[in-house]
């Protein structure tokens, strides 16, 4: 039953989702299994600063001496935790208060509207650096004000989306039936609006990957000694006035992450909303 | 030129090719084998039910095929050429001076930023058929003709600001402007009213008997085709069924689908008497509106009885399903009362109690978007038990199933999903869904209207076994007087938000009647020849729409 499901999965994927979904396997096992793929400790110095690519090291070392690819899984795990974590508290926040607001309609749906625009209305990128520099630094605090930030643009998604199905008769159905908002949310409206905010959640994490990654350039992300990949980059940026690569190593990694992801979203939004087999 | 055939279709055979992902493509024949003549001044009315490839015929007459379509086999000539050998340029000529088409919904044909003149004239001029003054001219002359109001500054206006009904004439006028040889009519009718509808079937009429075009009318209600054709061809499933002329179609049909087709709501419930019970549901002087300030219900009192059918009709915009919305609770009434067994109805849904709920339900038009895309028939129709009398698990199953064998399905349904199952089936889970709850009223809102009269009339005979079995009231609305007439016990007209008339079926449909209900009776088209022009000689009044 598995292997058929999955067979069925492989068969309809495009290439391009095929090499997508192959870079992401790659991405997350290499992760998820850091301490025994990683040549070396990313802690520890083990050459000189910034050696090129050889055979000892597969893509060099960085600005102190440490391996680069060991660094790089490591800080995998820092980037797909911390990217995944804030985009599913953003989607749980998002979507329940947008099927909320469009569910109730009248008072709560204006409220909850202009307190979402309120948040808008401040650049994201300011707002978190305003944030964290207030909050003390640690992995919960970042999870959490990404999430937050980040629901603003789920919750305009969900309630669209939302607000075309609630004037669906069956949902009048249910109304008149007596069923409550919770069910209506979760049983009528949540199961036909999937293949969409399915869709947005891919780009939504590739959004937030980009995101920690720029937070982390600017210093405010994961700190040192720790590493994800825009720390990375940030490290190593000084040697590219030398000619040094170093610095693109990691950025060439974000890049084929939010790639893949695309393409994968791609191809399962062009079949989730095709004529048939779709919602 | 008249002994010639204007138009033959031979053995005509149109397929669609289909991909599914992960599936091999397939070639699926949407026509298959289809030949007729056509001479000018003739029309031949195709008939059949949806699928049955009508408009893919008619639209095939003009060389066009809808995307995924291909017109596979046989040939289509006009005046002896084959038009299916032409060039694409050729075509063009063709489409527009030699063959006209008027499509089923106006208002989505005309584009609503442009003025009805400029559309009405754009094919004559792109032609180059006439001068722009000349075309105007010509189109006045044509409004005129057929019946539009104020003919010299009718084309001034836009197509919001006149009717469905005259829009639809309007089309018709855009179809005869460029002279064509050939119109196809493409359900011209069916989106209007029986009030409406006549007056456009007369305007349809007085066009092919004055300018001697041939017609193709494409419809599904076969009662409207007799009136305007001289043959007409049943088909079924891309197949011919039957061809041969009005009259023997209509009087002497060989086939049995014909027979079908023509006996058609023959059905008709024997009235109740009025009981001296209190009525189950009692509407008392209610009034409502959208705004809170345009009255759509004006004081419309009416009662229905337990295990009776109250049918309430009226044209579209008469308030018939506001009247539904208020007695659901979906629209809190301004003034009046709703008392359901005894007790007076909160008019605000929220404030009634889980009881009042559970013994008012409703089936709805579109049975499509009733149920939830995402649950199987199973959940749907479980779902009311479970929340009502709290049943759950391999009871709840059961239960279901026993619904599923009463609306005639059958446990093999209860895993699907709502996209797998055809019109009238989905229909019929509707109502299982409502029958679940064991109500003692539904309210069916024009249940049968979006379906082919074959099927409509398996959901009406299911509809009245139920209410023998579990002396279920009905409210019914509709605009179907057939259906009306079948049904009902008691009928309520009607008439932009007031009640017209109001009794036993007996006595609203007998003489002596008011003019609103003359009107409506008269329009519905009945299967003989030439109703059209005895009904439209003896009128007493023209509907709202005009």
């Amino acid at each position: 039953m598995i292997s058929k499901i999955l067979h069925n999965i492989t068969t309809h994927l495009s290439w391009g989702a095929r090499i997508g979904s192959f870079c992401l396997v790659v991405f997350a096992l290499s992760a998820a299994f850091a301490p025994f793929v990683a040549p070396f400790d990313p802690h520890e110095i083990v050459g000189d600063v910034w050696e090129p690519v050889s055979l000892n090291f597969l893509l060099g070392t960085d600005q102190l001496g440490r391996d680069i690819l060991s660094r790089l899984v490591h800080g995998a795990r820092n980037t797909f935790f911390i990217a995944g974590a804030a985009t599913l508290l953003s989607f749980f926040m998002g979507t329940f208060l947008g099927f909320l607001a469009a569910v109730s309609g009248g008072k709560i749906d204006q409220l909850l509207s202009r307190a979402n625009d309120l948040m808008m209305a401040i650049p994201t990128l300011i707002f978190a650096l305003v944030v964290l520099s207030v909050l003390p630094a640690n992995m919960f605090v970042l999870i959490v004000v990404m999430g937050v930030l980040d629901s603003t643009r789920v919750f305009r998604l969900s309630r669209a989306v939302a607000v075309d199905i609630v004037v669906m008769d069956y949902v009048e159905a249910a109304r008149l039936r007596g069923e409550g908002t919770i069910w209506i949310i979760f049983r009528e409206i949540l199961p036909n609006a999937l293949s969409p905010l399915f869709a947005e959640f891919g780009l939504r994490f590739a959004f937030a990957v980009l995101f920690l990654s720029t937070l982390s350039f600017l210093g405010l992300g994961i700190q040192p000694p720790d590493a994800d990949w825009g720390s990375m980059v940030k490290e190593n940026k000084d040697g590219i006035v030398f000619g040094i690569p170093a610095a693109l190593i990691p950025a060439a990694a974000i890049a084929i992450l939010t790639i893949s992801i695309n393409l994968v979203v791609d191809s399962i939004l062009s079949r989730t909303s095709s004529l048939k087999g779709g919602r | 030129m008249s002994d010639t055939h204007f138009l033959e279709v031979k053995n005509l055979e149109i397929s669609a090719n289909i991909s599914m992902p992960g599936e091999k493509p397939k070639k699926l024949t949407l026509v298959d084998d289809i030949s007729f003549n056509l001479k000018r001044g003739e029309v031949l009315g195709l008939i059949g039910e949806s699928g049955a490839g009508k408009s893919t015929i008619g639209l095939a007459a003009m060389s066009y095929g809808r995307p995924g379509c291909l017109i596979s086999g046989g040939s289509i000539k006009i005046e002896g050429k084959d038009i299916l050998a032409m060039s694409h340029k050729e075509v063009n000529e063709v489409r527009g001076t030699r063959i006209a088409y008027v499509a089923q919904s106006a208002a989505a044909s005309f584009n609503p930023a442009h003025r009805i003149d400029d559309q009405v004239i754009e094919v004559a001029l792109a032609h180059k058929l006439m001068s722009k003054s000349e075309a105007l001219n010509y189109a006045k002359v044509l409004y005129e003709k057929l019946g539009l109001p104020e003919p010299e500054t009718f084309g001034r206006r836009y197509p919001h600001q006149v009717s469905g009904g005259q829009l639809q004439r309007a089309m018709t006028v855009m179809a005869l402007c460029a002279k064509p040889d050939l119109i196809v009519f493409d359900e011209p009718t069916t989106a209007l009213d029986v009030t409406t509808q006549i007056e456009v079937l007369a305007t349809i009429k007085i066009a092919i008997d004055d300018t001697g075009v041939a017609g193709l009318y494409i419809t599904h209600d076969l009662a409207v085709v007799a009136q305007v054709s001289d043959h007409i061809m049943v088909l079924r499933q891309g197949k011919m069924v039957e061809y041969g002329t009005t009259d023997q179609i209509i009087n002497h049909a060989r086939e049995k689908y014909t027979q079908d087709l023509v006996s058609i709501r023959a059905m008709n419930k024997p009235e109740q008497a009025e009981p001296d019970s209190p009525a189950i549901l009692q509407v008392k002087n209610i009034d409502a509106a959208y705004d809170g300030v345009n009255k759509i219900l004006n004081d419309v009192t009416l009662q229905l009885h337990a295990g009776q059918t109250l049918s309430i009709v009226g044209e579209s915009g008469s308030g018939k399903s506001t009247l539904a919305r208020v007695i659901t609770g979906l629209l809190p009434q301004m003034g009046g009362d709703i008392i359901f067994n005894g007790k007076t109805l909160s008019s605000a849904l929220k404030n009634r109690d889980k009881e009042q709920l559970r013994d008012l339900q409703m089936i709805y038009q579109m049975a499509d978007v009733a149920m939830n895309p995402r649950h199987t028939i199973g959940q749907i129709i479980g779902r009311p038990l479970e929340f009502y009398f709290g049943i759950k698990g391999a009871e709840n199953r059961r239960k279901t199933i026993a619904l599923l064998e009463q609306i005639e399905l059958g446990e093999k349904y209860i895993d699907r999903y709502p996209a797998e199952l055809s019109g009238g089936q989905k229909q019929r889970v509707c109502i299982a869904r409502a029958l679940a709850a064991k109500p003692s009223l539904i309210i069916c809102d024009e249940v049968t209207s979006a379906l082919d009269p074959l099927v409509a009339d398996g959901i009406l005979q299911l509809l009245m076994d139920l209410q023998q079995k579990h002396d279920i009231a009905y409210l019914f609305i509709t605009h179907d007087l057939a259906t009306v007439q079948a049904i009902s016990d008691t009928i309520a007209v009607m008439y932009k938000g007031e009640l017209v008339r109001f009794g036993q079926k007996s006595a609203v449909l007998a003489p002596p009647f008011d003019d609103y209900t003359d009107m409506l009776l008269s329009s519905v088209p009945k299967m003989e020849l030439g109703w059209l022009e005895r009904v439209l000689a003896t009128r007493k009044m023209s509907s709202a729409d005009n």
